[in-house]
């Protein structure tokens, strides 16, 4: 029945290029609210045992004569990444619920992306897979150029490159990886054994051709610009579910198929992982721009997937996973704020400008999301931030020790960039000359357009910080179905 | 053999034949009606529909007959060979001379996009002997015939593009094709008459087992480096590719669309034939680590050279008809890794991605004329807000764009996979992996173009918001309607491309 999730998702897309515009958001928000629903109740429904493996759900032949299958499968870690997305779609629609340019094309762009992400975390065949990882990309090319802000045709044909250019590497590596072994099936190619000579130059072309869309550092540059140029729909599906389709490529298929391949370059991949945090850390302490904070913000994140995912040890891979969600949730989160919440009523993004306005008087609930998020962000105890990255660390110790004490230190700078635009954009001193009541600021006395947070903004809202809250206050919900599965994968040392 | 049966059996290139002389005839007797009607110039306006109406008729029976023919093919029997190879039926010939005429189907009805040709009676019979010459190239395997096939399809290809009488462009496009065609036809016809003083034959099996008891020799090497030269003009490969920007802009649209779809795809089926049935001994290896003398290295180089020249000279232009054409140069490249890979596999993989190619480039193309009668340009700038004046066709134009990138869910993505793996399994240790990886970088490139191109379409705001949509896109409603199939058909190739791979692995033998 997950696969549902495509279907209704696709078919949504659809129905929105013929629908009236009025229908448009409505139909978007029931689209991506019966995802989500479809995944929770897979959750719920699933038993545990099940999960422990890639199970197949819909098995069919597509192209016979090439060994195609329309195959998808469902394990404890597509269970996981399935809801993130569930979640980001949702509460993504209703932060955009205002769009009045092109609405029904917006949607549409936007449900392809939801739908191509729901299709690469449930396909069990290579060429299934990779055919919905690369329908991924053009829809963001839209989204950002044609409702982006700031400089967003560059932007937009950065982001669009950087990932196409990922998609050569992968594009290669799923060649070999098919020529070689004679079949497309994930579960048949993760049993058979390519030759060690093959294994050591196959992975790190196919893994870095994920990882760039993961924000590997030195890769990362698009992941900044792109997000600040996007809409914050766009911002928050990109640093919500976009990156982790990197992240979990890497694992689900580079590191399953090519293990020992793996091995001999896991110690690179963590040297880059831990650069990543400490850099993009540093970066976003000297950011003007609250995206861009948020912007480096998602890379340093990402880097504790992508060192998770190098330790591979259970633990770790597992944290990793958490982490994916965890972040997901709290980017989506912090975009919102910095991008639904707060440009709109101020018209600026700049950290100096904001901190004259105090905003947390003019919009408490702003404030108090904003809070939330970035507590979650910074790893404090009870949200999922802490429950991953503390499952990271303590996996990464047994094989990475010395990356440990260095990612600790990154995580001081996290929380001090974190707390400076906390501080900033909220917790300002008034200045003079900035108009302030309950649900409105401006600069400019006669500005109209100002409106207290919307209700569709506040449940948005509240569905992140209760998904963060959750698995922060109870991770075994998740790691229980994503624990037994990752001990199945074959790389693990 | 009977002359009645040779006559049954060349029933289809038979009724378009007859076609085109009714259609030449029509044309004759309204367009006698016509000039009477230009000397009145009092009444410029009647003489514009009446035009039109010729066109319209002339169209209809044209699209008939190329319909009637499809019927015959699929009456006729599977597989039968007259004259030692001159003509044959089997498989694979009846279902490239279904798409041949399917793609001549698909320009005849994009002819309304123009504004009126002035013999619209002649220009239709030139496309339907066009098509024969399609067909005969495709349902040969002998060398001889193969060469008049070409021979009537060129010609009548340089006409088609000079055919527009008031454009300087379309008079410089149609000689330069003119010249570089019939310069290719001399190469191609030297190398023919080299190997058939090598093989003491024409026909391709016949030539097979010849040379597979023959070494390389010099003279051999000249024959098909002369053979592999003129096909090269045909498809347009680099550094042989020079008349293509300049015949895809100049030309009327359809004569354009035309000589990118049904023409190449005829001349890689053909290809194919002479240098995998032909010259099959003569394989040679293009593996990196291990080249081999031979016509496989050859082709990639072809391939090699295609793939870099046409994606960077694409990044640099600013028509979108010439972007097309640089592109084409690009795709054609491609197409010949499925060749230098060789057998069956890769045979059908480049009949695939050549077919795809057709269908998608006869909708851009459509969609460029139609973006042309609005807007009396094909500059990328012409095409700046489409989608807010139809977004139906805007919609169809980023199908088109993004299949010709590789982007799935489309027949271009597919095409690209399918290519690109047979090249990888030809030969043990991945030797066509440089060729593989060149490809992929070029359609990295290209992907760049394609989107400045959608940029265009979607992003930007034509400047004068005073076009009138009613007027302009209302009237073509035939052409809507076809472009919208093609793009139809385009998604659905890439959605099941077993519908198509599937025939085609089929008819491969």
């Amino acid at each position: 029945m997950i696969a549902w999730t495509i279907y209704i998702t696709f078919g949504g897309a659809v129905l929105l290029l013929l629908l009236p515009r009025t229908f448009a958001r409505w139909s978007a928000l029931l689209t991506t609210i019966a995802g989500l629903v479809l995944g929770l109740i897979a959750l719920v429904r699933t038993p545990i045992a099940d999960l422990a493996h890639f199970t197949t759900i819909v098995r069919a032949p597509w192209v016979p004569e090439l060994g195609m299958n329309y195959h998808l499968a469902i394990d404890g870690v597509s269970l996981t990444m399935v809801l993130v997305t569930g979640i980001s779609a949702v509460s993504t629609v209703l932060f955009s619920w205002d769009v009045e340019d092109r609405q029904n094309e917006f949607f549409f762009w936007l449900l392809l992306v939801v739908a191509g992400c729901y299709g690469v975390f449930l396909s069990a065949d290579l060429f299934l897979f990779f055919a919905f990882y690369e329908l991924v990309i053009v829809p963001k090319y839209f989204l950002i150029a044609v409702f982006g802000s700031t400089n967003k045709e560059y932007g937009a044909m950065k982001l669009t490159l950087y990932s196409f250019f990922g998609g050569i590497f992968v594009f290669i590596g799923v060649l070999i990886a098919y020529v070689t072994a004679g079949s497309l099936d994930l579960n048949q190619l993760s049993q058979f054994q390519f030759s060690p000579q093959l294994q050591s130059w196959a992975f790190p072309v196919l893994f870095l051709g994920f990882a760039v869309l993961a924000g590997i550092w030195p890769l990362h540059t698009w992941a900044p610009t792109g997000h600040v140029a996007a809409p914050t729909a766009g911002s928050m599906l990109l640093a919500g579910i976009v990156m982790k389709l990197g992240s979990y490529a890497g694992l689900r298929v580079a590191m399953n198929l090519f293990p020992q391949g793996f091995q001999m370059w896991s110690k690179w991949i963590a040297f880059l992982a831990v650069v990543g945090i400490v850099y993009a850390a540093a970066v976003a302490l000297r950011q003007r721009d609250l995206k861009f904070v948020i912007g480096y913000s998602s890379v340093s994140h990402m880097g504790f997937v992508l060192l998770g995912l190098a330790a591979s040890t259970a633990l770790s891979v597992s944290g990793a996973i958490l982490q994916m969600f965890s972040h997901g949730v709290i980017a989506a989160l912090l975009f919102a704020v910095a991008g639904r919440m707060i440009y709109p009523r101020t018209h600026t993004r700049e950290l100096d400008a904001l901190a004259g306005m105090n905003l947390s008087r003019a919009l408490p609930f702003a404030a108090f999301t904003f809070v939330i998020a970035a507590a979650a962000s910074m790893g404090i105890p009870g949200f999922s931030g802490f429950a991953a990255e503390i499952t990271i660390l303590i996996g990464v110790w047994k094989t990475y020790p010395l990356a440990v004490w260095i990612t600790g230190a990154g995580m001081v700078l996290v929380a001090a960039f974190t707390l400076r635009a906390l501080k900033q954009s909220f917790f300002g001193e008034a200045e003079a000359g900035v108009h302030l009541q309950e649900g409105r600021v401006a600069l400019d006395p006669d500005w109209i357009e100002q409106q207290s947070i919307t209700a569709a903004e506040k449940c948005g809202a509240c569905l992140l910080m209760f998904a963060t809250l959750a698995v922060g206050l109870y991770p075994k919900l998740l790691l229980d179905r994503i624990m037994p599965a990752v001990e199945a994968m074959r790389f693990l040392k | 053999m009977s002359y009645l049966e040779l006559l049954k059996l060349a029933s289809p290139e038979i009724v378009i034949v007859i076609t085109a002389l009714v259609v030449l005839a029509i044309g004759l007797v309204t367009g006698h009606a016509k000039s009477s009607a230009t000397i009145s110039t009092a009444k410029p306006a009647h003489t514009v529909s009446h035009t039109s109406t010729t066109t319209g008729i002339c169209s209809v029976v044209a699209a008939l007959g190329l319909a009637i023919a499809i019927g015959a093919i699929l009456v006729l029997p599977q597989s039968t060979t007259l004259f030692g190879g001159m003509l044959v039926i089997t498989p694979l010939t009846r279902l490239f001379k279904i798409i041949c005429i399917a793609l001549a189907f698909f320009t005849v009805l994009l002819i309304t996009l123009q504004k009126p040709p002035r013999h619209p009676g002649e220009y239709l019979a030139l496309i339907l002997f066009a098509t024969v010459g399609l067909m005969l190239l495709v349902g040969s395997e002998e060398l001889l015939m193969i060469f008049i096939g070409l021979e009537l399809l060129g010609l009548s290809l340089y006409v088609m593009t000079a055919f527009d009488k008031t454009d300087v462009r379309s008079a410089e496009a149609g000689l330069k094709y003119l010249l570089f065609g019939s310069t290719s036809s001399a190469f191609t016809l030297f190398g023919i008459s080299l190997i058939y003083g090598m093989s003491g034959t024409t026909g391709l099996a016949a030539i097979s087992e010849k040379l597979a008891t023959a070494s390389v020799q010099p003279l051999l090497a000249v024959g098909i480096v002369m053979t592999l030269t003129g096909f090269a003009f045909k498809i347009a490969a680099a550094p042989f590719h020079l008349w293509a920007p300049d015949a895809y802009q100049g030309a009327p649209v359809p004569s354009a669309a035309f000589i990118a779809s049904g023409s190449k795809v005829a001349s890689f089926v053909v290809l194919g034939k002479i240098v995998l049935v032909g010259f099959a001994p003569m394989h040679g290896s293009a593996d990196w680590h291990a080249m081999t003398a031979g016509w496989s290295p050859v082709l990639a180089a072809l391939a090699a050279l295609s793939i870099l020249i046409g994606n960077m000279v694409a990044l640099a232009q600013s028509n979108v008809r010439r972007l097309l054409a640089y592109s084409a140069v690009a795709h054609g490249g491609y197409t010949l890794i499925g060749l230098v890979a060789g057998g069956r596999d890769g045979f059908s993989a480049a009949l695939f991605y050549t077919t795809t190619y057709a269908i998608t480039l006869v909708g851009a193309f459509g969609v460029v004329g139609l973006v042309r009668r609005e807007t009396d340009g094909d500059d990328l700038s012409n095409f700046s807000g489409l989608w807010s004046r139809s977004p139906l066709m805007a919609g169809c134009m980023a199908i088109f764009m993004l299949s010709l990138a590789g982007i799935p869910p489309l027949a271009g993505f597919f095409g690209k996979f399918y290519l690109f793996s047979v090249a990888l399994r030809a030969s043990p240790n991945h030797g066509l992996l440089w060729l593989v990886a060149l490809a992929l970088l070029g359609s990295f490139i290209s992907l760049y173009y394609y989107l400045m191109v959608l940029k265009f379409v979607f992003v930007d705001k034509r400047a004068e918001a005073s076009v009138d949509r009613s007027s302009l896109f209302s009237h073509h409603g035939l052409a809507k309607v076809t472009i919208s199939l093609l793009a139809a058909a385009v998604l659905l190739l890439g959605v099941m491309p077993d519908i198509l791979a599937g025939q085609i692995l089929a008819a491969v033998p």
